[in-house]
């Protein structure tokens, strides 16, 4: 029994003095050093097992137990030492480690649309939940399909309300407004209803300055039907005022002259630089004007296969540029073809 | 339009409305007011104005009308004078340098005291020695040894015109010490004319539109008065060769005239008009054809009796004979052509018809009689003319956008009896009028129904009559029907649809824009289009952004030589035809453009030095003409130009490399995908503009779409650029569109694990890494999901014109977990194929 007394009293000394020392065990290094020298394979509680085959056999059974109940209690103090320690590791961690998160952060390539084409495109939206469908049309157009279709036979004194490039073939130009393509979706749609809108480049003889382009962005819309009345024009380009430029949206609409409609206006809307108070946007007069419409010319209708007298429609046409430009309070309207990145990565 | 306040009260009561509401009033019936100077008159009250204020006020108490009784020499200077002055309350001493009193000096005191306007101490008027407008305010100061404090003012200083060789002498009538403002303060609108309103370019016009719009009374001027001279007949005589080019010329004469300056309200009129003031005879003319649209000219009628060698003067309207020229008043000399309609005697030209005075016969210092011309002219016929010799007239500018014949008879009474009241002399009993075939005024018959249906309104006939019956229209209602008599002063108004479509126009505007209800679109919806190729290039778009591109918009119009650029120095260009402009802005500017490359390269070129990243697209049209057919291509393109850093820059880490043939690639692949077009292919090949060795064209199936690889050295030297290598892609929208599918496969998402192992085997440099794949690919099967090259490698260990290829292959089956024995089988078979038909080996 001796025997017996003696083992066990040397396990439980080899319990105590494994305790003792991973009391002082301060880092993950010595903690590392502990588990191998107290748990490793020449370890003192390892060496008991080892020696079990030299044992009497009457002991043995008794003595695996007890061995085993110092291995797992060590084992248990090693893991909620190594806990512990993690935990305080963590702790300084999160005491110590600071970023500046002022510094800036990887940049990342990017790229945008032009800013011509996101505005184009919140307008074609906003028609579009309307009904409306987008359809091409050519940037060089002829005479007749520019003028004389839209009411402007040659000589006509409304002419000179676009200045023209013309080009060396005869009857051939580039186009000064999007309007010539009301003409061919009506000759493409007839006698069918239309609701159409038409974005293109349109090109007007001026002399380029910060307040005038050659060539700029333009949106026509055009609708046709049976019954098509001024009272929709007006509730139309208003819900799209108050679409594009806010619930707020003031609008009103000006008697103007365009050939191919009758009768015509102006849409203004409530300056959106001052508010309606006055700047040099808007001229101080509190408004500024957003695009031209009227109701479809008889001539226009006839020209585009319809007959006026069961038809009509109305029509309406904005450039994309300027809306843009007093929008953005751009300087300069030739930042939109000159594509400098550094104007083009604002958007 | 530029029209004074005080003048359109001749014609329409307005006293009731403020300067803010006019103003309003007459933008709402398409009068738009851009500007309202104020001469004198006080601001609007309110702190917010809907319009556009320029000029400035005369306060009562410091602006007044007052005398100069006697004008003195100044003591020290000969080009003073000192002024005796009664401005009402007391007498004061004003020094002046104006010249226009000099006459008076020293003369004692003045039988007819003149009437000048005064400034007091302390007002504040334009400084009439700074160029342009300035204010500034007057202070007591000594010139020359005499004090000055106040001022006889010229017209720049009150603001009136830009007139300052004297100061304004008013008309004899002017109450002394009356504030100025009351006497002759003004506000001028400057108003924009539309084209299909030139019978609003004048003070009738407007004040028409006024009267209309508020419910008042127009009150037309009065052009009657007795003609006491002896008859017209037989003094002159009218032929009119074309009455389609001139349907009507109306001829009055006035004898005895003095040509003397008008009244100062005349002159003052004007010049807020914008006219200058000449003599009563050329005032008079200008007068009327500012109050009612209708332009006049005046003929010195000796020097027409002289031409005519003292025989009857015969004015004979016809087009201009080849050769003939005319000296007009301006003094510029014109060849005119056969089509040039002119006013002319028996012996040449006169004038040029309805746009300028010939300078023989025209009014001088010295005319007596005025033969006085009202006339009508053909529209387009004066567009051309005015067009052709690149002149312009405020003449001119009525006649080309038709002015009614009726008023040249109405404009000749008028001008005669002014310049009868103006210069005195006799006005010839009569006139002679050759007007054989008067136009129809249009009557135009529309139902309330078809009104109230095309607006949306609910207008009962009679506000419908009486809203063009304050426009003048001659009015019948029965019942629903309207009957409207066009008046004879406009040309704008049509019979039928057209005439209905104009009434409607004339209704809306007068009824007021904003009476008439919005609503929504009540129409059925149209049959909807299927247009994919719009949502396509959306689609696009947005995948070229998302590839982290930057979309651009380019200029159309560009040269042969800017585009020529794209091509190596020694290029010999081909010879391509392209849509030329007739009238370009610039030489720069004079061709419609052909490449989209080019576009793209200039603007690599302009942002060279100002990004170290430039990744760009652009999407739109070239124009290539066709052979037989009058419109050109509108071809769209699709343009890709990247160059500089494939990363930007950061604080952190090493710098980032430049980009290279294999980045512009990437975003090829990135778009094909996105595209989902599947058949792409890559094959080396050869263009102009790019490098021999790094260009592919891109293919769909066996169609060859464009065109991609490093721009070549010596096209790049062509544009100032920084150093690293440009990418560019060129390729065309609609094959690609066309072969991306709205519809297509998703593969399942593999349920079981993969097996990922790499592979790298040494092959002759001239085998491609697509041919490497595609054997890969053949020896895998369908198991066999996923090859990627992962590196290349060359170096002497592997000989020369080696180079080894390393892959990951993944392998998966969707049905069970591969064994490893599956893969090996596999990866042997690969291994075989690689050998036998690549000569390719392991690298061990
Ligand atoms: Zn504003």
């Amino acid at each position: 029994m001796a025997e017996k007394e003696e083992a066990l009293n040397n396990l439980e000394k080899i319990e105590a003095d494994a305790l003792a020392v991973l009391e002082d065990v301060a880092n993950q290094e010595s903690l590392e050093a502990w588990r191998v020298s107290h748990l490793g394979r020449s370890s003192p509680v390892m060496g008991v097992f080892s020696s079990m085959g030299s044992m009497d056999k009457a002991l043995r059974p008794v003595m695996g137990k007890a061995a085993n109940e110092v291995r797992q209690a060590l084992e248990t103090a090693f893991e909620e030492k190594q806990q512990l320690m993690e935990a305080k590791a963590l702790k300084k961690a999160l005491e110590t480690e600071q970023l500046d998160v002022t510094l800036p952060g990887r940049p990342i390539a990017h790229g945008r649309l032009h800013p011509l084409t996101q505005v184009l495109r919140r307008i074609t939206r906003i028609f579009g939940d309307m009904g409306f469908q987008v359809y091409p049309s050519p940037e060089v157009e002829t005479d007749d399909y520019n003028f004389t279709y839209l009411n402007m036979p040659p000589y006509h004194p409304a002419r000179d309300m676009w200045d023209t490039f013309y080009t060396k073939t005869e009857g051939v130009l580039l186009r000064t407004h999007t309007s010539p393509g009301q003409i061919r979706v009506m000759r493409d749609r007839a006698p069918e209803p239309i609701r159409a809108i038409l974005p293109g480049a349109t090109m007007r003889y001026e002399q380029l300055s910060a307040r005038s382009e050659i060539e700029f962005a333009q949106v026509e819309v055009l609708v046709i039907g049976e019954n098509v009345t001024f009272a929709e024009l007006k509730g139309t380009l208003e819900d799209f005022a108050r679409r594009l430029f806010g619930e707020d949206a003031r609008t009103r609409l000006r008697p103007s002259h365009f050939p191919f409609t009758e009768p015509s206006a102006e849409m203004d809307v409530g300056c959106f630089v001052c508010g309606g108070e006055g700047c040099p946007v808007c001229k101080e007069t509190g408004w500024l004007e957003i695009l031209g419409c009227g109701m479809v010319h008889p001539v226009v209708l006839e020209y585009g296969g319809y007959d006026p007298e069961k038809f009509s429609g109305f029509a309406a046409g904005m450039g994309i540029d300027r809306s843009t430009l007093m929008r953005y309070r751009i300087d300069d309207i030739r930042h939109f073809r000159n594509n400098d990145v550094r104007f083009l990565r604002q958007f | 339009m530029r029209v004074p306040l005080t003048w359109l009260k001749d014609y329409v009561d307005i006293d009731d409305l403020d300067l803010e509401a006019l103003a309003k009033v007459m933008t709402m019936v398409g009068l738009e007011v851009e500007e309202i100077r104020m001469v004198g008159l006080p601001m609007p009250s309110g702190e917010k104005h809907e319009f556009k204020y320029t000029g400035f006020s005369w306060p009562e108490d410091k602006f007044v009308v007052a005398q100069v009784d006697e004008v003195m020499p100044h003591p020290n200077a000969d080009r003073l004078v000192l002024c005796r002055l009664n401005d009402g309350n007391e007498e004061i001493i004003v020094l002046t340098g104006a010249p226009n009193l000099y006459e008076y000096k020293g003369k004692g005191a003045l039988e007819k005291p003149l009437k000048v306007a005064y400034a007091r101490e302390g007002s504040t008027l334009y400084d009439g020695h700074q160029p342009g407008r300035k204010l500034t305010t007057l202070k007591r100061m000594k010139i020359r040894g005499v004090e000055s404090f106040s001022m006889i003012c010229s017209e720049k200083e009150l603001g009136i015109s830009d007139a300052h060789e004297g100061v304004i002498i008013l008309d004899e009538d002017a109450p002394t010490g009356m504030p100025l403002v009351d006497y002759m303060g003004d506000a001028v609108f400057d108003v924009d004319t539309l084209p299909n309103m030139v019978r609003d370019a004048s003070v009738l016009g407007m004040a028409r539109e006024i009267a209309a719009a508020t419910g008042k009374e127009l009150k037309h001027p009065n052009a009657a008065f007795e003609m006491t001279g002896p008859s017209i007949k037989g003094k002159a005589a009218i032929e009119i060769n074309d009455l389609e080019l001139n349907p009507r010329f109306v001829l009055g004469l006035i004898g005895g005239i003095q040509i003397q300056p008008s009244p100062y309200w005349v002159r003052r009129r004007l010049n807020l008009a914008g006219m200058r003031p000449i003599n009563c005879i050329v005032d008079a003319t200008n007068y009327v054809m500012l109050e009612l649209g209708e332009p006049l000219h005046a003929f010195d009628y000796d020097i027409l009796l002289e031409r005519a060698a003292d025989e009857t003067p015969t004015i004979i309207t016809r087009t201009a004979k080849d050769g003939e020229k005319l000296t007009t008043l301006d003094g510029v000399e014109h060849a005119l052509d056969r089509e040039m309609e002119l006013v002319t005697d028996t012996s040449g030209p006169l004038s040029l018809a309805g746009v300028m005075g010939g300078e023989e016969s025209e009014v001088n210092s010295n005319t007596k009689s005025v033969l006085l011309e009202g006339a009508s002219w053909n529209f387009i016929n004066i567009r051309k003319t005015v067009s052709k010799l690149k002149i312009n007239s405020e003449a001119a500018y009525r006649f080309s956008r038709g002015v009614h014949p009726a008023l040249a008879e109405l404009g000749v009474r008028l001008c005669l009896k002014r310049m009868h009241e103006w210069g005195g002399g006799q006005v010839a009993k009569g006139l002679i009028d050759n007007y054989p075939a008067p136009p129809e005024d249009p009557v135009v018959e529309l139902s309330t129904e078809w009104v109230n249906n095309s607006l949306g309104t609910d207008i009962s006939a009679q506000e419908i009559a009486d809203i063009l019956i304050a426009l003048e229209f001659e009015c019948e209602v029965e019942g629903d029907i309207i009957t409207a008599k066009t008046p004879p002063h406009r040309l704008d108004i049509h019979t039928g649809i057209i005439g209905r479509a104009d009434l409607l126009e004339e209704i809306s505007r007068i009824y007021g824009f904003d009476k008439i209800p919005s609503q929504r679109l009540n129409q059925p919806l149209p049959p909807q289009q299927v247009d994919p190729s719009l949502g396509m290039e959306e689609n696009l778009k947005d995948l070229l952004v998302n590839l982290g591109l930057q979309e651009l918009i380019a200029y159309r119009m560009t040269s042969p030589e800017r585009e020529a650029r794209r091509f190596p120095p020694d290029f010999e260009v081909p010879d391509q035809q392209y849509i030329e402009i007739q009238n370009p802005i610039t030489v720069e500017r004079r061709v419609m453009r052909r490449s989209i490359l080019s576009s793209m390269l200039e603007i690599l070129e302009y942002n060279s030095s100002l990004g170290q990243r430039l990744a760009l697209f652009e999407i739109g049209p070239v124009f290539h003409p066709v052979e037989g057919q009058q419109l050109p291509e509108e071809k769209m393109m699709l343009s890709i130009g990247l160059t500089g850093l494939r990363e930007k820059p950061s604080w952190q880490g090493s710098e980032p490399e430049n980009m290279d043939f294999y980045d512009l690639k990437g975003v090829v692949e990135g778009m094909m995908q996105g595209l989902h077009i599947a058949d792409v292919g890559y094959q080396a090949s050869e263009y102009p503009s790019f490098h021999p060795g790094k260009t592919a064209k891109i293919l769909i199936g066996d169609l060859e779409i464009g065109v991609m690889g490093e721009v070549h050295p010596l096209v790049k030297a062509n544009y100032e650029m920084e150093e690293p290598p440009v990418y560019a892609a060129e390729i065309e929208l609609k094959p690609l569109l066309e072969a991306g599918s709205i519809l297509f496969d998703v593969e399942a998402v593999p349920t079981y694990p993969p097996v990922l192992e790499d592979l790298a085997v040494v092959v002759n440099e001239n085998v491609t890494a697509a041919e490497v794949e595609a054997v890969m690919r053949k020896g895998g099967g369908d198991y066999l999901a996923k090859v990627q090259l992962f590196d290349i490698y060359r170096g002497k260990q592997l000989g020369e014109g080696k180079k080894s290829l390393a892959f990951s292959l993944t392998y998966i089956a969707p049905d069970h977990t591969l064994t490893d024995k599956e893969v090996s089988k596999l990866r042997n078979k690969i291994i075989h194929l690689l050998d036998q038909e690549l000569d390719a080996k392991l690298r061990s």
